[in-house]
């Protein structure tokens, strides 16, 4: 218990120490890592601790980004409300999807949500006159300014992206060793003892599923704000894979796996694309000897062999 | 069960830690060179290896590859060869700003260019124009012209999809016909092709019947045919993507002996042989082209030597392998654009990352682009407020088989008002 | 065209469309029924079938037809071999655990997909089929007469598809025949029951499963052969096959292959009428909305066991 605020805070330390040094390609590399690192944070919550697999999170990504874009187009909202909207959308959808998509379980649940981004896509596209569709739309750099600051400085855009992190971070911290989170390793572990010790299993696990989508939105929103761009991209399947990845190659059902496992990804892709055509061919053996190797991801291993309190 | 022949995880750890180690490192730039005047000009090649583009993207890399050879080979630009640096950007516009970022703080690029789909453009720009560097796209998207990107962001190779479309309604509405059912993707650039032709034919007293959007994955299309109204006098199709040739198939299978006039976008044809089985129903029937595929009576001189320098045979295919058709509509693009950058180039004096700003001036100020080696598309008009490009269109029947040129539509037939003055945006 | 022709016509195409996916569906079923495991490369499996028909046809000439029968044969063999070879090397060694299967799943998708762009390319490449006529269908209506029977205009299917939907009833009748009247039939039934059991009576199960997993996949490659003188073979075809087959199987119910194959008709044919009535982008959400409420009201899908 002693050690893991130490290290958790010793990681936002080097995060904030390496805004001064990084090259700066690197320093641009981490700013969006940590947006998408949030995202795997998000799904973290449900997948890693309460055991539940989705196979449709980009809706909720999508539903953050496009909550935070339209509010800006068509409700000519200033960046900082638009950002509480694109929070508030993703709110009330994963309140609505879980509502639904929780009378379900194991891969009838996995279907369900990968079918309800599959209509959150093409409902983006259907109403394309408004979303513009699979082009999207941009957020203008004279937008993206709160309190005179300009949200694409690099310097800025750092700093945003590391409160955005910083934030979700220490609340998942918080919330692993609050009684709310126990209950949710509980249920990961084995829902029907969780029930029959008293638990009220289908709430605590509506609220996983509220609080992984508003995060996972939150990142969507500020991926939007910090980059400029809003596009149904966003939305498909490949963008639902990315963050299970993320997380399981990082470690599932650890607070800082996500963050290690889409940090390893981007430079997996980013270095193997340097060196030949087929990086993605390196990517797909990497994960192979991954999963035989290293099964429970690299802060898994890290949990097994040095640090067991590692939350 | 323990194998000892395998790797251990201790093994594979250590690697992943010296990777991670590597990474570390401070930036070590991988084309780093003193600053002098014999420096490559490094130009950050955005192409779509992998993804929905790659098809697109092969011939792409192959005319940019061409066009870069034949600039250093007649001495560079100022006097200093251009070097192609190529990036994957998956056809995805995360991985596209990603690409651009690389391209100004790792390779040290002095431009970016070269991107395809409007999508990743879009997601591209606005990083462009953070990292101020210029980037000239590729695309025929009419996002440039419509206002929504930054003056860093430029299209001055390949005209945009409102220019062509507008262009055709004038010659179909008076060869072919007057009640057109449009059949095109239900994604934006099928929009556009919709939202702008019917602008178009209306304004020269056409009527469109029916317009059938076909969702972006559709594999098969014989169940949307019957929406077709039987008075339609012009089909006009627009698919795009690996289903294409099925599509094709389908309509010609589904009207049998009987079918109305037919005008389609050589894109749902690109890199596909008409000599295809299955596709003798296009026989007679007319189609857009960007840049005629098959040589043509009249081809000039430009043509061939645009043709000899990458390779491509007198029916559109690569020398080396006849059945590898190109994607001649859209690849001339990328030929025009780079040396529409050099001429940018040489006008500013540009000596470095310094001038980029003077680079986009100095294209911006281009008007007239006449008809050359550098232009073998045919002869154009920059406009430099709108960023855009217009040039002619080509009309072609298929005869034989082969694709002949029937009409060409001269620049006015595609001009529209402005959308935008990007001029009095600041840098 | 009228209603009656054009709602003939979208059953038609949507039972050709069922056909193909009855076959790719079924190989999962299989595959998800008995080894309790996800694989996310089931799509790409599908894709290989369709290139190597491409490529086995082109390597052979001649005659459309004899091309077509040797790739009917060899491309769901050698995708299986493949299949089983995947199954052996990299998911035996993972013990068949759920997550990682899926991880290492997506590993071999990304391998397949980019192996298949650096040698087949990233165009679409046709196949010929071995015969292919129009045949125009007639129609009937109440006229002067009583009944008559016209040809709409438009109103056609080809032989080839006929085909299809021939080929696949027979493909299913055999696969059903091995599963209730087979020997090793049986054997595949014993394990997916409880494969601790069937190990206790001696039967190899891992071999098992690399047997499953090699006809899984080469079901879906032999789906992929009879679709692919309609559609064309390219790189990136196996992720919508991969997705419905997903949808169909679930649906289906978990362990029923008959609920697979009802859930198949159903879903494949539900695209074509659908589309008659709505527009088709609205068309395909509101069949992904009806197949998550099916899911959410009834779990277990249609003929698989309660959940306890």
């Amino acid at each position: 218990m002693k050690k893991s605020l130490p290290l958790h805070l010793g990681l936002i330390a080097l995060l904030i120490a390496l805004q001064f040094i990084l090259p700066v390609y690197h320093h641009g590399v981490l700013a969006r890592v940590m947006v998408m690192a949030t995202y795997a944070m998000g799904y973290n919550i449900m997948f890693g601790y309460t055991g539940l697999l989705s196979l449709g999170h980009a809706m909720f990504f999508a539903a953050g980004m496009y909550g935070m874009g339209l509010s800006v187009t068509q409700l000519d909202m200033s960046i900082g409300p638009a950002f509480g909207m694109g929070i508030l959308a993703s709110l009330l959808f994963s309140l609505l999807v879980g509502l639904l998509a929780l009378r379900t379980i194991g891969v009838a649940f996995m279907i369900v949500t990968l079918m309800f981004s599959q209509t959150i896509f093409l409902t983006i596209l259907y109403f394309g006159s408004v979303t513009r569709g699979d082009e999207g739309f941009v957020i203008q750099q004279s937008v993206r300014q709160i309190a005179g600051l300009d949200l694409s400085d690099p310097t800025i855009r750092y700093f945003a992206a590391l409160t955005l992190f910083t934030t979700v971070l220490l609340g998942i911290l918080w919330l692993v060793r609050a009684p709310t989170g126990r209950v949710l390793i509980a249920i990961r572990e084995n829902e029907e003892r969780a029930k029959m010790l008293g638990y009220d299993t289908w709430r605590h696990k509506l609220a996983a599923v509220v609080m992984s989508g508003t995060v996972s939105g939150a990142a969507g929103a500020a991926y939007g704000v910090l980059f400029g761009y809003v596009g149904a991209s966003f939305a498909q399947v490949p963008y639902s894979i990315f963050p299970l990845l993320w997380v399981l190659l990082g470690g599932a059902g650890t607070v800082i796996g996500p963050f290690i496992g889409t940090l390893f990804m981007f430079y997996l892709i980013d270095l193997s694309s340097g060196i030949t055509d087929a990086y993605m061919l390196v990517v797909g053996v990497v994960l192979v000897l991954l999963t035989m190797f290293a099964r429970n991801g690299l802060m898994g291993i890290v949990r097994e062999r040095w640090a067991k309190w590692l939350p | 069960m323990v194998n000892k022949a395998l790797p251990t995880r201790r093994k594979i750890l250590t690697g992943m830690a010296a990777v991670g180690a590597a990474t570390a490192l401070p930036d070590v730039t991988r084309f780093a060179h003193a600053g002098s005047h014999s420096a490559p000009i490094k130009i950050g090649f955005q192409v779509h290896r992998t993804g929905i583009g790659a098809a697109y993207g092969r011939w792409y890399e192959r005319t940019t590859n061409a066009a870069a050879k034949v600039i250093n080979d007649a001495g560079g630009i100022n006097g200093r060869p251009i070097e192609i640096v190529a990036e994957d950007d998956g056809t995805d516009p995360k991985r596209g700003a990603e690409v651009l970022e690389k391209f100004a703080n790792q390779h040290g690029c002095d431009i970016a260019y070269g991107t395809l789909f409007s999508h990743v453009v879009i997601g591209s720009a606005p990083r462009a124009a953070e990292l101020k560097m210029p980037y000239f796209v590729v695309s025929e998207g009419h996002h440039v012209a419509s206002g929504m990107l930054n003056r860093y962001t430029l299209q001055p190779g390949i005209t945009d999809v409102k220019s062509q479309v507008q262009a055709m309604a004038p010659w179909v509405a008076s060869n072919l016909g007057k009640k057109i059912t449009m059949i095109y993707p239900d994604f934006a650039f099928g929009h556009n092709h919709r939202d702008f032709f019917s602008e178009a034919i209306e304004a020269q007293g056409g009527e469109v019947v029916a317009k059938i959007a076909i969702p972006p994955t559709e594999a098969s299309f014989t169940k949307y045919f019957p929406k077709i109204p039987r008075d339609t006098e012009v089909i006009y199709h627009v698919m795009v993507g690996p289903s294409v040739l099925t599509f094709v198939k389908e309509l010609g299978e589904f009207f049998g002996p009987s079918a109305p006039a037919i005008f389609g976008f050589v894109d749902s044809l690109e890199a596909v042989d008409f000599a295809t089985p299955g596709l003798e129903f296009l026989e007679g029937t007319h189609f857009w082209e960007g840049m005629p595929r098959y040589v043509q009576p009249n081809q000039t001189e430009y043509d061939k030597f645009y043709r000899a320098a990458i390779g491509i045979d007198e029916n559109g295919a690569s020398v080396d392998d006849p059945k590898d058709v190109s994607t001649y509509a859209h690849m001339f693009g990328c030929w025009e654009t780079l040396f529409t950058i050099k001429d940018g180039m040489e006008a500013a004096g540009y000596k470095g990352i310094e001038d980029r700003t003077k680079l986009i001036e100095a294209v911006e100020a281009i008007t007239d682009m006449p008809e050359s080696n550098e232009h073998p598309q045919g002869a154009k008009l920059f406009n430099g407020k709108t960023h855009q490009v217009f040039g002619p269109q080509y009309i072609s029947k298929v005869e034989g088989g082969k694709l002949m040129v029937k009409h060409t539509t001269s620049l006015e037939d595609g001009f529209y008002p402005d959308e935008v003055d990007y001029t009095t945006q600041s840098f | 065209m009228e209603f009656g022709p054009h709602l003939m016509l979208a059953m038609l195409e949507g039972l050709v469309q069922a056909s193909v996916l009855t076959l790719t569906a079924l190989g999962l079923s299989l595959v998800f029924g008995v080894m309790r495991v996800v694989n996310v490369a089931h799509g790409e499996f599908f894709m290989l079938g369709a290139v190597l028909a491409w490529w086995i046809t082109s390597m052979l000439g001649g005659p459309a037809a004899v091309g077509f029968i040797a790739a009917l044969i060899v491309a769901p063999l050698l995708v299986g071999l493949l299949a089983g070879a995947a199954d052996w090397l990299i998911l035996r060694r993972i013990d068949y655990d759920p997550e990682r299967t899926i991880v290492a799943t997506i590993g071999l998708l990304y391998i397949i997909q980019q192996v298949t762009l650096m040698t087949y390319g990233p165009d679409a490449h046709p196949v010929a089929p071995p015969f292919n006529t129009r045949l125009a269908l007639p129609w009937f209506e109440w006229g002067e007469n009583g009944f008559q029977m016209y040809w709409p205009w438009g109103l056609s299917t080809t032989s080839y598809k006929l085909f299809v939907i021939v080929a696949a009833i027979v493909t299913l009748i055999g696969v059903w025949l091995l599963m209730a009247k087979t020997k090793i039939g049986l054997i595949l039934r014993a394990t997916q029951l409880d494969s601790e059991i069937a190990q206790a009576f001696g039967i190899p199960v891992e071999r098992i499963y690399a047997l499953v997993f090699g006809m899984g996949a080469a079901l879906a490659a032999l789906g992929a052969v009879l679709v692919v003188p309609i559609q064309q073979a390219h790189y990136l075809m196996g992720a919508d096959p991969l997705l419905l087959s997903f949808i169909v199987v679930i649906i289906g119910g978990l362990g029923s292959l008959r609920g697979t194959v009802v859930a198949a008709v159903l879903i494949g044919m539900s695209d074509g009428i659908i589309s008659v009535f709505f527009t088709p982008t609205l068309a395909k959400m509101l069949a992904t909305l009806l197949v998550a409420m099916v899911l959410v009201y009834r779990p277990q899908g249609l003929f698989g066991a309660k959940a306890a």
